[in-house]
């Protein structure tokens, strides 16, 4: 332990600790901007700067680390002036367009500038003016708005492992952008939107599709449905003030309702549907000596990733449609046809934690009949914008509940949101149709969690499958690898671009608080364990859905509606 | 993972024999292979930052943003005629700031860049070491000294009818990063 001051307070710290940590334990907020926590400092926006004794100059108290008999102010009016001025400098040469701003009120630059009280232009001068990159159907780019803090390159690079954007020139030129200066849509970038969630201003943004919905909602011709991904339930309610990992399903269909949208059905349904077709293409590669290992293809950020990066591997990735898009696609031809609806006349939203799900949802292969199986994907915060303009108080909504026949679900669909669920919901399936039997106990804590890398061998059968799951895209590349050199000991591996998978999704509410991965991954195993029917194989609608339609898992109509094909996207790239 | 051939650009060949010198994934090697490319062609092409961002094992955007940070390095190949302007301190004060403007004015460029019918390029340095004479540019290798706004249309269409040999894998010196 190291024993140091701070503002006249004895503090007693773990060595090594930074300023910024030791003042957190006794309750001392000292503003960061370029900060990002778990990553290694890189003190270049100085906001943090503290006064230590015997310093001459002022300290980065994010990146110092704390010494014996250290004495700290954070709080002199010599700090004060210089954090004041580093916002104003920075003010300066930001539009000043909050009022019309997608972050206003949830901006924190917007924040520092309150909180340091800067009540005037004291500094005129040239500012730096971009055009805004709208080239990707996901993400909107808007330099103008960037304060240089680095934090979407941190995590493009250090995390993600992409390095899709970094700072290019320098001075005054210096900006955050693609190799020259390209549009999204033609880097590297595989639309994850991780930059967005740490982006603390509106420079990094999702692309809106609210119009297109809210046009939708209003022609009478159209008959429009929405469906709610299993990870948007369990974050929802941080917008409205809600402890991380609220389950708030209930009042979200109720909101959804009132909206206007006809019917209100949920992914779940789908991920179930997911979990049989894929579990049975394991099945088959098992036993028919397919291509081994198999990905998971649920997370279109990780497709991406691989129809870019490596291309000679796409045999690996399950053929399986995504869950939403196999829920289009079973709306646009079997709920249709049910329900003697045109399926030219079904616009489907889907709401999503994501924003690669835009750019899937575009995607040519994911179509009937050359109708879109998604029309439109709103992220969680886009729905909250929604709310808000409709004005539906949420916190006062009453519960209701999907409907059918795409509303039932398990509680393997709903663990589908964090990173290990498909693993885990998939295992419980193949489980079953190997042994014909279901598991005695179907948690697997072997691949819950936040490491990065999670590994297991389940017996079936007195077959030895070994598993693998990659929370996050940055985690991948050693096991692309392994199998390039023909040494992968790997049946199945799940992949989630997203740290923490879904509930960490880049259409996810916007803060940095700790703790926000494991309490929204607790909020989805609660919901699985306090759901009666565990297994995906007991949805009772996806059995009659098969039974009425799609025959069995992988027969010839299920490939026809629930399979893709994917793209080499490198030569597209490299064109 | 070692090279693939299919990973390099079609002028793979020039780069590899400049790869030869360094280790793979070396990323400290970065600097100086940008150095050696930019001694054959006198500029970075497109294809040589990925070729080097693959041999490196850095993203091509860590590259480019290194190609872009040091002023001695060009992404954009040189003109026949390579005008530096000084905007040193000596220069600075004999209005050396609308030399560069009228410089900037007559080709319709500005510094940095090359005219589109390839004649000129505008580079900005730091001091050439001619003070005596400031405000001073270095045409080529020919230097205009004193110099007046109103002098440069003049110089400029001296260089505009002669075509001037271009020399090959040489580095112009540039104002230091």
């Amino acid at each position: 332990m190291v024993q140091l001051t701070i503002n006249n307070i004895k503090v007693n710290a773990e060595e090594g600790m930074t300023i910024l940590d030791a003042a957190k334990t006794v309750g001392i907020k000292v503003p960061t901007l370029c900060h990002l926590k778990d990553l290694f400092p890189s003190g270049a926006c100085r906001i943090c700067s503290v006064e230590v004794k015997e310093h001459r100059g002022l300290t980065p108290a994010c990146a110092f680390p704390i010494y014996e008999g250290m004495v700290v102010e954070t709080n002199s009016p010599r700090v004060r002036v210089a954090r004041k001025t580093i916002v104003e400098l920075l003010i300066e040469n930001h539009p000043q367009d909050c009022l019309i701003c997608v972050r206003n009120k949830n901006c924190e630059l917007q924040d520092l500038s309150e909180t340091y009280g800067v009540r005037e232009h004291r500094y005129v001068g040239e500012k730096k003016e971009h055009a805004i990159d709208i080239s990707s159907a996901s993400m909107e780019r808007d330099p103008a708005k960037c304060i240089l803090c680095g934090r979407c390159v941190r995590v493009c690079h250090e995390v993600q492992k992409i390095g899709a954007i970094d700072f290019t020139g320098r001075g005054f030129t210096s900006t955050v952008t693609t190799p020259y200066n390209k549009g999204l849509n033609v880097s590297d970038c595989i639309l994850c939107g991780q930059c967005i969630l740490v982006c603390p201003t509106a420079a990094l943004r999702e692309k809106s599709t609210l119009k297109e919905v809210a046009s939708a909602l209003n022609n009478k011709n159209k008959f429009v449905v929405v469906q709610v991904a299993p990870a948007v339930r369990a974050t929802l309610g941080e917008e409205y003030n809600m402890p991380l990992g609220t389950d708030v399903t209930g009042q979200l269909v109720t909101g959804l309702r009132r909206l206007g949208f006809k019917k209100v059905f949920d992914t779940n349904f789908a991920a179930d549907l997911t979990i049989m077709e894929e579990a049975t293409e394991l099945i088959s590669r098992i036993n028919n000596g397919g291509i081994l290992p198999m990905f998971t293809s649920c997370c279109p950020g990780w497709v991406k990733f691989i129809e870019q990066e490596n291309p000679e591997l796409l045999g690996h990735v399950s053929s399986c449609k995504s869950p939403h898009e196999m829920e289009g696609a079973v709306l646009k031809t079997y709920y249709a046809k049910k329900m003697g609806i045109d399926p030219k006349d079904i616009f489907v939203v889907s709401i999503m934690p994501c924003t690669v799900k835009k750019f899937e949802s575009n995607r040519a292969e994911l179509s009937e009949e050359s109708l879109h199986d998604v029309d439109a994907v709103l992220t969680t915060r886009e729905l909250v914008r929604f709310f808000k303009i409709a004005g539906i108080e949420f916190s006062e909504l009453p519960n209701d509940q999907f409907d059918n026949p795409l509303g039932e679900s398990t509680g393997a669909a709903a663990i589908f949101g964090t990173s290990g669920g498909v693993m885990e919901a998939a295992l419980r399936t193949a489980y079953y149709k190997m042994t014909g039997s279901n598991l005695a106990s179907v948690d697997f804590e072997a691949v819950r969690g936040a490491n990065s890398l999670k590994e297991a061998t389940v017996n079936i059968n007195g077959l030895d499958i070994n598993i693998a799951v990659v929370n996050g895209i940055g985690g991948v590349k050693p096991l692309l690898e392994q199998i390039q050199n023909g040494v992968s000991k790997y049946h199945f591996i799940e992949v989630m671009a997203c740290p923490g998978g879904c509930i960490n999704g880049g259409g996810q509410p916007i803060h940095q608080k700790a703790e926000k991965i494991q309490k929204r991954m607790r909020a989805l195993y609660q919901i699985d364990a306090n759901t009666k029917m565990r297994n995906s194989h007991e949805n009772e609608s996806v059995k009659i859905l098969y039974k009425e339609f799609l025959g069995e898992p992988n027969s010839h109509k299920a490939h026809e509606i629930l399979h893709t094909h994917y793209t080499d996207r490198k030569k597209i790239l490299n064109s | 993972m070692p090279i693939v051939e299919g990973q390099l650009s079609k002028a793979n060949k020039v780069h590899t024999e400049i790869f030869k010198n360094y280790e793979t994934k070396d990323k400290s090697a970065l600097i100086p292979l940008l150095q050696d490319i930019q001694g054959i062609y006198n500029y970075l092409p497109e294809n040589a930052l990925k070729d080097i961002s693959v041999f490196v094992d850095m993203p091509l955007s860590r590259v480019y943003g290194v190609a872009t940070f040091y002023n001695q390095f060009r992404l954009s190949p040189l003109g026949e005629n390579v005008i530096k302007v000084c905007r040193g301190t000596a220069c600075h004060v004999k209005n050396s700031a609308n030399i560069l403007i009228a410089i900037e004015n007559e080709l319709n460029i500005e510094a940095g860049q090359t005219t589109r019918d390839k004649k000129f390029t505008i580079e900005v340095v730091n001091c050439i070491g001619a003070c005596s004479i400031a405000p001073v540019i270095l045409v080529n290798d020919d230097y205009y000294g004193r110099l007046a706004v109103k002098d440069i249309p003049k110089i400029i269409k001296t260089y505009s009818k002669k075509t001037v040999k271009k020399e090959t894998g040489k580095t112009p010196e540039v104002g230091a990063a």
